[in-house]
């Protein structure tokens, strides 16, 4: 079977964290309660939380499709390459 | 290429060197719109006599080569767009001409499309001809552009579907493709959340090609001179010329039109800078900064600003008046920016106000720098690419070359200091 992304649609979602609980295993929450989904596949032997987490969002945010929904990298990203004593890498998502 | 490319060429637009009127704005000197009979005697002809004789695929080569990319932000390949509306299959395309420009410190969108309506208006023609377009729809910035395009479209004989010039929204996201189609479909100018590109989805559930109008106006030239002309400005990679809108610390602000790679040093003094100028906004309110160090050698091209984290966007170019503090101006547009999300998101509509808050922390002298920093990069990289659209992602790359570039400026807030007292160049009108 090929892969299979979760995919969050923001404009839908509310924020409550329900899906988090569900699977904490690929599902992380941002400072303000709303869920970071890695853009990676979902592991095999996640697919099943996953279809139930998706079954579980109150607001219908959640699918699974055969594509992450992420819009690539975006246009122009600053590193923190050059910062004064900063450490660079910051730019990688926390999760 | 295309065989008529040398004859062809043979009525180019005048191409003068340096700054100034080379193609899009080649012709009659002034504000009015350039009559049809004006622009049909010194182009050699109606857009249709062009396309009567050239086929799609032959139009897609044309564009392949001359390697035009997209003059909305994200300098996308234009031909990369075209075979998609092109390909076999693909019926009820609808095209949209996109001249929105909500940004405000934008203009060259709007003065195209007031000084040379028919160079728009022939480039949408070429590509709903040869898309067989149902539907062709024209979004202008101002009423001033919607007269001229009104009055342009009498003045010429119709060729391919009927251009329908529509007034476009004038909050920041309004400009962004699916709020557009929404827009259009008489809905409100939000984004949408797509897993699908409008050219699979788009106005009504139809094949969607939305183009930026000055990307229009070069797609026009190119089916007209071919793609070897279109390559002789610019550089190899992004050639041609683009529109730039300059404003700030310069003696003539305004738009111009340069070629791609030009020294932005030229471009500076030839508008009559301040050499004492603070920084450089490149790429408007989704940009970056450039210290007076960096500009001195930089080119206007995505290659050649990349390695400095910039980008020329969409052109837009804004010069910080000495003794101006870009830490207080960074948060008067952070802000700004956090207010114009279209507040669907979570991330965008909880996360930018959050970020524009921090900003306004650190442009407070004895800002508790560090902790303040390491808040802003955490959320920075909690908002990254979570919105519907990029809006958050435009407001994170501003932030973050705030703080790489004004890292001294940061160090003296720290130390209860603050250079900057010159009172904000940058425009941050009402919420549209
Ligand atoms: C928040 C936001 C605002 C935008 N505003 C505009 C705009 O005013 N005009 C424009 O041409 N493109 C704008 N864009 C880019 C469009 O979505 C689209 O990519 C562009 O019109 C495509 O044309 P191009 O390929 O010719 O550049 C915006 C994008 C975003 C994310
Ligand atoms: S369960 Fe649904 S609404 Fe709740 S946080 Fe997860 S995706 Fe959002
Ligand atoms: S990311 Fe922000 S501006 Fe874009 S759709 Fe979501 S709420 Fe609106």
């Amino acid at each position: 079977m090929s892969d299979r992304f979760l995919n969050v649609d923001p404009t839908r979602c509310v924020g409550h964290g329900l899906c988090a609980e569900i699977l904490p295993e690929a599902i992380a929450l941002d400072d303000w309660g709303f869920p970071i989904i890695a853009s990676t596949p979902l592991p095999r032997w996640l697919r099943r939380q996953g279809a139930r987490a998706r079954s579980v969002c109150p607001a219908l945010a959640l699918s699974l499709d055969g594509q992450p929904s992420r819009k690539g990298p975006p246009p122009a990203p600053s590193t923190r390459v050059g910062a004064g004593g900063e450490t660079a890498g910051a730019s990688s998502r926390p999760h | 290429m295309m065989a008529l490319d040398r004859e062809r060429a043979a009525g180019a637009p005048a191409e003068e060197g340096g700054v100034g009127a080379l193609r899009l704005l080649a012709g009659p000197r002034g504000g009015a719109a350039e009559p049809f009979a004006q622009h049909r005697q010194r182009l050699g002809g109606p857009i249709s006599q062009v396309l009567r004789g050239t086929a799609p695929g032959h139009l897609l080569e044309a564009i392949t080569g001359s390697g035009l990319r997209g003059r909305g932000g994200a300098g996308f390949p234009a031909a990369t767009k075209l075979a998609a509306a092109l390909k076999r299959g693909v019926s009820g395309v609808v095209v949209v001409g996109n001249g929105t420009e909500t940004e405000p410190a934008a203009g060259k969108d709007d003065l195209l499309l007031r000084l040379r309506p028919h160079l728009v208006l022939d480039g949408l023609e070429t590509v709903s001809v040869a898309t067989r377009a149902e539907r062709s729809f024209l979004v202008v910035p101002s009423q001033a552009a919607w007269r001229s395009v009104t009055a342009a479209l009498d003045d010429r004989p119709r060729h391919g579907p009927k251009v329908e010039p529509v007034l476009g929204p004038r909050n920041f996201v309004g400009g962004e493709e699916t709020a557009l189609v929404s827009w259009l479909e008489g809905g409100p100018a939000r984004p949408r959340y797509q897993r699908q590109r409008l050219l699979e989805r788009g106005w009504r559930g139809r094949p969607t090609l939305v183009q930026n109008v000055e990307t229009l106006a070069h797609l026009g030239l190119v089916a007209r001179f071919g793609p070897e002309w279109f390559r002789t400005l610019g550089t190899a990679e992004e050639p041609g010329t683009m529109m730039v809108s300059l404003s700030g610390a310069v003696g003539r602000p305004g738009v111009y039109e340069v070629p791609i790679g030009i020294r932005i040093s030229s471009l500076l003094e030839e508008a009559g800078a301040d050499p004492a100028a603070a920084a450089l906004l490149v790429g408007g309110y989704f940009g970056s900064w450039l210290l007076p160090a960096q500009v001195a050698g930089a080119e206007l091209s995505r290659r050649a600003l990349a390695p400095l984290g910039a980008s020329p966007g969409a052109g837009v170019l804004h010069l910080l008046a000495a003794g101006a503090c870009g830490l207080k101006e960074a948060h008067l547009v952070v802000d700004w920016m956090a207010r114009q999300s279209a507040q669907q998101c979570g991330p965008c509509r909880l996360g930018l106000p959050a970020l524009a808050g921090a900003m306004g922390d650190l442009a407070q002298p004895w800002a508790r720098g560090r902790d303040v920093s390491d808040r802003i990069w955490r959320w920075s990289d909690q908002v990254l690419g979570r919105g519907a659209c990029r809006h958050p992602d435009g407001v994170v790359n501003l932030i973050r070359s705030t703080l790489l570039a004004f890292a001294d400026e940061l160090e003296r807030h720290r130390r209860g200091h603050c250079n900057g007292g010159a009172p904000s160049t940058l425009p941050l009108p009402g919420l549209g």
